[in-house]
């Protein structure tokens, strides 16, 4: 039943209407186990961000010295940390930050690389040009290297993360839609909004952007799992997210200085954590990329 | 597609000036992108040097002896020209020049970066060549879901997990990358073998899955299939005809991944403690200490640009189909 369709898409992209597609596309998505995992995962995650911090057993900030380092047990299921904090609350916790921060870092490379591959596909010529230049050298720098230079002179803050994560990985999303733009606007659908003259801006976001929505949904999923592992390294090396916060690497960078004394507990939970929710974010992204793969 | 061209080595010799052309307009930018992030750092030099207290006009000469007062445009000039020439700038922390500090660092982070290659660059092309031959079996699905689990893991978390199973319960391997003194080349290894392991896990999935994919490719192809129904022995089709067209592209990958390697040893080497360029760009960028840190980037940037070109180029003059249009 689905070849049909999707001969149809095929052929005529615009014929298909939208709807049709998207509820096609849910409905293979949901049918994924790999999506499926990823976002089980994923939502629990997303739960303990928003609603752990009440119901978690302790405060995960409140100190207890005479509780420093126990192993864990019965009262402190994970055991406490240095300060006698409890371990468990502050991984459920821990998930709050950079479940903002690395969304938000990933929306607006999306918004912005969007915007950039748009133009750069569409105008092509000496726009093209310079700015895929440039986004070639930004690119040539590690994302971690380039997060640090710009750290170092704008500044840590939580803004500062998200604007310079944001902005590093604009340039990959650029790429993805420049490529997928440029096969767009040779279509007949491009030559009639033109026919019709309507103007540059209108026919890249009104008739063009709808089309080309696949590709960037992908490629911010794809980017949602970097951004997650961005931020996560940025806060480990103390240039993202700032104490007393809970965060994992955070918690990881502070705590694995004693790891020869034996004090596993302190930091594998937190790298557990980490690890669930960019293997999840991933499985996401596979699942996302595998529905749209073929239409 | 592209025009053809007219012959082989015209056609590469074109290429090549092309692709170094671009590589040259790559670093300029990347240098001008460097230099410019450096310059928003607020407040003065000289006032983050000599501290809140110090008298404006300490400040003020000593911003003038640091050549800070002239345009931005001459000090960007005069960093590059001097870059150009060996000399990186003084470093703010040391008050020495920085290229030594750079060079030793350079080199011992590509102590790190030849372990981990030594050791993943066979496994993974092994890896992903087993993968392929055993297309949609167990075997392929372990070593393909496995390799990408661990690739997209920050090399933090894999080293902290690694350290504790390695370093602190079974006490096989030292949990910090300084060997004593005077250690030999042997001890030197046995001393990066874990903090070589997250990258080493990290790079695995990308190369495998090359490998796979060009293997798969290869496999698939008319000419594997002439050459089995010539009659060659499998065995042989496979080393003569399959491998070496599969591994190809996993040449590129191998080399744009060096770029990548460099930015992860700035989280191994500071977890490891490990005295390589990642860890001097880390302290660099604590301590504000600006030239060390421009430098640090831009070393690491022009060792990128350089890997990427040579694996543009070692693609190229293996791959004479290149010249068909795949440049841009």
């Amino acid at each position: 039943m689905t070849m049909a369709t999707a001969k149809a898409t095929v052929d005529r992209p615009a014929a298909t209407p939208r709807r049709d597609r998207s509820r096609m596309i849910l409905r293979k998505l949901f049918r994924s186990g790999v999506f499926l995992t990823g976002f089980g995962i994923v939502l629990f995650w997303v739960f303990c961000a928003i609603f752990g911090i009440y119901l978690v057993p302790y405060d995960p900030l409140s100190s207890d010295i005479l509780n420093a380092l126990q192993p864990p047990s019965a009262v402190h299921w994970f055991g406490t940390d240095q300060l006698g904090r409890d371990v468990f609350s502050r991984v459920i916790v821990g998930s709050r930050e950079i479940l903002v921060v690395a969304p938000a870092a990933t929306l607006l490379a999306t918004v912005v690389g969007s915007a950039l591959g748009l133009c750069t596909g569409y105008f092509r010529g000496v726009l093209d040009d310079v700015v895929s230049r440039i986004m070639e050298a930004v690119m040539a720098i590690p994302g971690v290297l380039l997060a640090l230079l710009a750290i170092v002179s704008i500044g840590t803050s939580k803004v500062a993360v998200i604007v310079v994560i944001g902005l590093s990985f604009a340039p990959n999303i650029a790429r993805t839609v420049r490529s997928a733009v440029m096969q767009e606007r040779e279509l007949d659908y491009v030559a009639a909004a033109h026919l019709r003259r309507e103007n540059a801006a209108y026919v890249m976001f009104v008739e063009i952007l709808p089309n080309v929505i696949p590709p960037i949904l992908v490629e911010a999923t794809v980017r949602l799992g970097y951004a997650i592992f961005a931020v996560a390294t940025l806060s480990f090396i103390g240039f993202g997210i700032q104490p007393p916060s809970p965060d994992w690497g955070l918690s990881i960078s502070t705590n694995y200085g004693m790891i020869n004394g034996g004090f596993w507990w302190t930091v594998l939970f937190d790298a557990l954590a980490i690890a669930s929710v960019v293997i999840g974010v991933n499985l996401v992204a596979d699942g996302v990329q595998g529905a749209f793969s073929e239409r | 597609m592209g025009r053809r061209a007219p012959f082989g080595v015209f056609a590469i010799s074109a290429f090549i000036l092309k692709r170094l052309a671009l590589s040259l307009v790559t670093l300029v930018l990347l240098s001008a992108i460097v230099f410019g992030v450096g310059q928003v750092l607020p407040g003065s030099v000289g006032r983050l040097l000599l501290g809140p207290f110090a008298d404006q006009r300490a400040v003020d000469a000593l911003n003038t002896s640091l050549g800070l007062d002239r345009p931005l445009l001459v000090q960007y000039g005069d960093w590059i020209w001097g870059f150009v020439q060996g000399d990186m700038g003084r470093s703010y922390m040391y008050e020495a020049p920085v290229r030594p500090f750079v060079v030793e660092a350079l080199g011992n982070s590509l102590k790190l970066a030849a372990v981990a290659f030594v050791i993943v660059v066979p496994a993974a092309i092994a890896g992903g060549v087993i993968a392929a031959l055993n297309y949609n079996r167990p075997i392929d699905r372990i070593i393909s879901i496995g390799g990408l689990t661990m690739t997209v893991l920050p090399e933090f978390v894999t080293g902290i997990i690694l350290i504790l199973i390695f370093g602190v319960w079974l006490k096989w391997l030292p949990i910090s990358a300084a060997w004593p003194d005077g250690a030999g080349a042997f001890t030197q290894i046995y001393y990066l073998i874990l903090p070589s392991m997250p990258l080493i896990l990290v790079l695995f999935g990308y190369i495998a899955r090359m490998a796979r994919s060009g293997m798969i490719e290869a496999l698939d192809s008319d000419w594997t299939r002439t050459a089995v129904l010539k009659g060659l022995p499998w065995r042989l089709v496979i080393w003569r005809h399959v491998l070496r067209n599969a591994l190809l592209p996993t040449i590129t990958v191998i080399a744009t991944q060096t770029g990548y390697l460099i930015g992860g040893l700035v989280v191994v080497e500071t977890l490891f403690r490990y005295q390589g360029i990642g860890l001097l760009v880390f302290t660099a960028a604590k301590g504000k200490d600006i030239p060390m840190l421009l430098a640090g980037i831009l070393v690491i940037g022009i060792v990128y640009t350089f890997t990427t070109l040579i694996a543009d180029l070692l693609y190229a003059v293996f791959n004479p189909r290149i010249r068909l249009g795949a440049l841009s």
